[in-house]
């Protein structure tokens, strides 16, 4: 007979696995990709392969050669982080070269410096993203108008001179709703519906909110996210512009120095607010991070409604037209603090 | 309906064995009585190489507090008193008897006639529970007498039957109930006499539909029995769980139940209690299940505390399949993997559970991925994952301000862990460390 094995209770363990969580957070994002397609044609998908691919020969490289330990490549989180820095990043060709030094320091600073999975206090997505920022202003910051499938890679033609009139911007390169309104004021803008489903310019997993609210409902039915995050994050940032909103609707500036146009900014409508740049991919899926947010409930609470109110606030007053990413990472700072104050609620206690 | 709040986690519950009606397992020609069956320090062996002994005489007597007396579950001649390793590996006293023939005491009641009335003072009854040597069946085998004697200046107002059987696969509690349900309101009914509380309440989980009618239509005939369905939840049955499910009051960390004016039985013991007080029958059978996803069959079966694990297999099974990977004596969650399969069953012994290779196997570890999924896990409101850290690294002080010690030990965080880190067992390996910490600073 074989000898009998003999650990501790229990003996039996639920199915969940880090690969299983990592593998559905991928599919998650399947319908934001699949809209990226659809409206900045085959460069998203390009894009997305590549920076996946990068991360993912990066993450191996590094832990063959250099941490010389087995490689965990197997469960897919360099795959996430592959796609979420694609996901932020302008479907435009030059992008294609640029997201793989994303990729190299999203995995080799973001992650594996700090130890691997699990060991990062920040988003490797984002830390990526945010070098990028830094780094490549320009090209992080030209975005291609929304096209159709077969659109020229890229940037697309679909823009009529109307519309670049409209919008005050060139035929050729579009603009993100945020930009519109840091250039050009408020009614150049693109209408709400339009946001939701995805008709607008920005990073292409950024655009459709429809598609990235399904990814996450799969993600609150498996269990992987809780509603937390999100409903604080986005809930803070609707309510927060909300009362800048109704402060401040209208006031009147010259915008645009240069061609001297006249705009009307204010503050940015709740609704716009939250539809536009990354809130509904990050409230969805960067701050929802296990690894980089908080643990308790209550933590994940103060760090969505933390997230929500450096967005606005960056995007109001900051120098930059989104504040996503830099909210995010400024959360997962503190999130060592807020795991150290917030406790789950002990029993009897 | 009534369940825990906090944490908690579903295993599959594998009740297989719920249709198996309990038989009698026979009895093997050579027994080892284990005078340290349970919780306390061994009973005292009274008997001596060469003595012959009945069925249910008392080979070894409680001389300490915390102790209970030990009975001869066979006749015959005792062979010799030396030390027995037990299931886990530990050498314990032992009285080893030749089993001859089957002539039990004559004050023992074997008919199968139920006896409803009972006359005795709460005082006798739990003096009585002493004689017996009755103990908690639920697991942690607390002497009953001790248990029983409410301390000066403290009251039981609720008395909880635990028939919850939150663990997976274990069907005895089951069993008793769908055939002995009159017995166990007789018993339940004296444990609420020597409490002198209005009422108990007999808590049931509500995948045992069955169970739950035929003890609610039992206890109509009872006064004072209320039974109530649970919900599907591990760990419901554990202590403070189970308290804070029935009554919604909340033991605080380092209280006993009955800080909160409460009494927990478990359904076994209570049954066990009907036999002591009304049959004069000493604790000298358990109710056990043996099955295994892999076995041919399913059995529940009553069997003489003493017989070995291999005398069980033996009986029921024949062989163990070739593909055994483990053996494990209790449920899934909180049963401890059999060692020795030499050793004697013990009191409050519930199960011989059959594991195949590829359900025995642990997953590989992986680090952590911080999810907090072993936090909401955890009934008693802890956080695992930082006790792991701790314990590594010894910072035993830390652990212990972090509450460690509220740990029952129920094994839902390791259960829930993506990464498989052995939670449960480095959790405990801080309790010893804390408690030695604390046991060298007094
Ligand atoms: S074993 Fe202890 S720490 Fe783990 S879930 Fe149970 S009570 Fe909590
Ligand atoms: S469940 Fe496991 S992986 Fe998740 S926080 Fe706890 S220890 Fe870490």
């Amino acid at each position: 007979m074989n000898l009998l094995n003999i650990s501790g209770s229990p003996h039996v363990h639920s199915d969940e696995s880090t690969k299983r969580i990592m593998w559905r957070v991928n599919m998650a994002l399947i319908p934001a990709l699949l809209v990226a397609i659809a409206y900045f044609g085959m460069s998203a998908l390009i894009i997305s392969v590549i920076s996946v691919l990068s991360c993912v020969l990066f993450q191996w490289l590094i832990e063959k050669y250099i941490m010389k330990v087995p490689s965990t490549v197997g469960d897919g989180s360099a795959i996430v982080t592959g796609l979420l820095l694609a996901f932020n990043v302008p479907a435009t060709v030059e992008m294609m070269w640029i997201v793989v030094i994303g990729a190299l320091v999203a995995i080799g600073v973001g992650k594996m410096a700090f130890g691997g999975l699990g060991k990062n206090p920040f988003n490797p997505a984002l830390v990526g993203r945010v070098f990028l920022l830094i780094s490549f202003p320009v090209q992080m910051t030209t975005w291609p108008k929304v096209g159709g499938l077969f659109s020229h890679m890229g940037i697309s033609a679909t823009i009529t001179p109307d519309q670049a009139v409209q919008l005050g911007v060139d035929a050729t390169t579009g603009a993100t709703p945020l930009g519109i309104i840091k250039e050009h004021g408020l009614d150049a803008l693109p209408q709400a519906w339009d946001l939701f489903i995805g008709h607008l310019g920005g990073s292409f997993g950024e655009v459709s909110a429809l598609a990235i609210l399904l990814g996450a409902a799969y993600l609150l039915w498996k269990k992987i996210i809780s509603w937390h995050i999100p409903v604080a994050f986005i809930g803070t940032a609707f309510v927060f512009s909300a009362i800048l909103y109704f402060v401040d609707p209208i006031h009147v500036e010259v915008i645009d120095k240069v061609k001297q146009t006249m705009g009307t900014v204010g503050y940015i409508d709740p609704l716009t607010t939250i539809l536009t740049g990354g809130i509904m991919l990050g409230a969805c899926f960067m701050a929802t991070d296990m690894v980089t947010s908080p643990m308790a409930k209550s933590g994940q609470i103060i760090f969505g409604v933390g997230c929500g109110l450096l967005t606005v606030i960056i995007r109001t007053w900051g120098a930059y037209p989104e504040g996503v990413s830099f909210a995010i990472l400024l959360m997962n700072s503190v999130t060592p603090l807020i795991n150290r104050w917030c406790k789950p609620k002990r029993f009897a206690c | 309906m009534k369940t825990f709040r906090m944490g908690g986690v579903h295993p599959e519950e594998n009740k297989i064995s719920n249709d198996a009606a309990i038989e009698v397992m026979p009895v093997p020609a050579q027994m080892v009585v284990l005078m340290n069956q349970h919780l306390g320090a061994p009973a005292t062996p009274i008997v001596q190489k060469g003595d012959k002994v009945k069925v249910g005489q008392l080979i070894g007597e409680a001389q300490a507090f915390m102790c209970a007396n030990v009975h001869s579950p066979v006749s015959g001649t005792v062979l010799k008193v030396e030390p027995c390793k037990d299931a886990f590996g530990l050498a314990k006293p032992a009285v080893y008897i030749n089993v001859e023939g089957d002539e039990w005491m004559e004050t023992i009641d074997r008919t199968p006639d139920i006896k409803r009335e009972c006359t005795l003072e709460p005082k006798q009854i739990v003096d009585k529970l002493k004689e017996m040597g009755i103990v908690g069946l639920g697991g942690a085998t607390f002497p009953a007498h001790i248990k029983y004697n409410i301390p000066e200046g403290k009251k039981a107002e609720y008395l909880i039957i635990n028939a919850a059987e939150c663990e997976p696969y274990l069907t005895s509690d089951y069993r008793v109930m769908m055939e002995h349900a009159e017995e166990v309101c007789i018993g339940v009914s004296i444990l609420r006499k020597a409490l002198g509380v209005p009422n108990a309440y007999i808590g049931i989980e509500n995948n045992k539909p069955l169970a739950i009618a035929k003890m609610q239509e039992t206890a109509r005939q009872f006064e004072g029995i209320v039974v109530e369905p649970l919900k599907v939840k591990y760990p419901q049955g554990a202590e403070k769980q189970l308290i804070n499910a029935v009554t919604g009051r909340k033991v605080p960390s380092g209280k006993l139940p009955i800080d909160v004016g409460c009494m927990v039985s478990n359904l076994g013991t209570a049954f066990a209690v009907y036999e002591a007080i009304q049959k004069n029958k000493p604790l000298i059978e358990n109710i056990l299940t043996v099955t295994g996803k892999k076995l041919p069959s399913q059995h529940n079966y009553i069997v003489r505390i003493g017989t070995t694990y291999n005398d069980i297999i033996k009986h029921s099974l024949g062989e163990l399949p070739a593909t055994t990977g483990k053996i494990i004596s209790g449920g899934t969650m909180m049963g401890k993997a059999v060692v020795n399969l030499d050793a004697p069953t013990v009191k409050g012994n519930s199960s011989v559970l059959v594991m195949d290779e590829g359900e025995a196997r642990r997953n590989p570890e992986t680090a952590c991925i911080r999810c907090g999924k072993c936090m909401h896990a955890c009934p008693m409101g802890l956080e695992p994952y930082m006790f792991s850290v701790l314990v590594k690294n010894n910072r035993i002080e830390e652990a212990k301000e972090h509450n460690i010690l509220d740990c029952i030990e129920c094994g839902c965080c390791f259960f829930s862990c993506p990464a498989n880190k052995p939670l449960t067992d480095e959790i405990r390996l801080g309790k010893n460390k804390v408690r030695a910490m604390m046991a060298a600073k007094k």
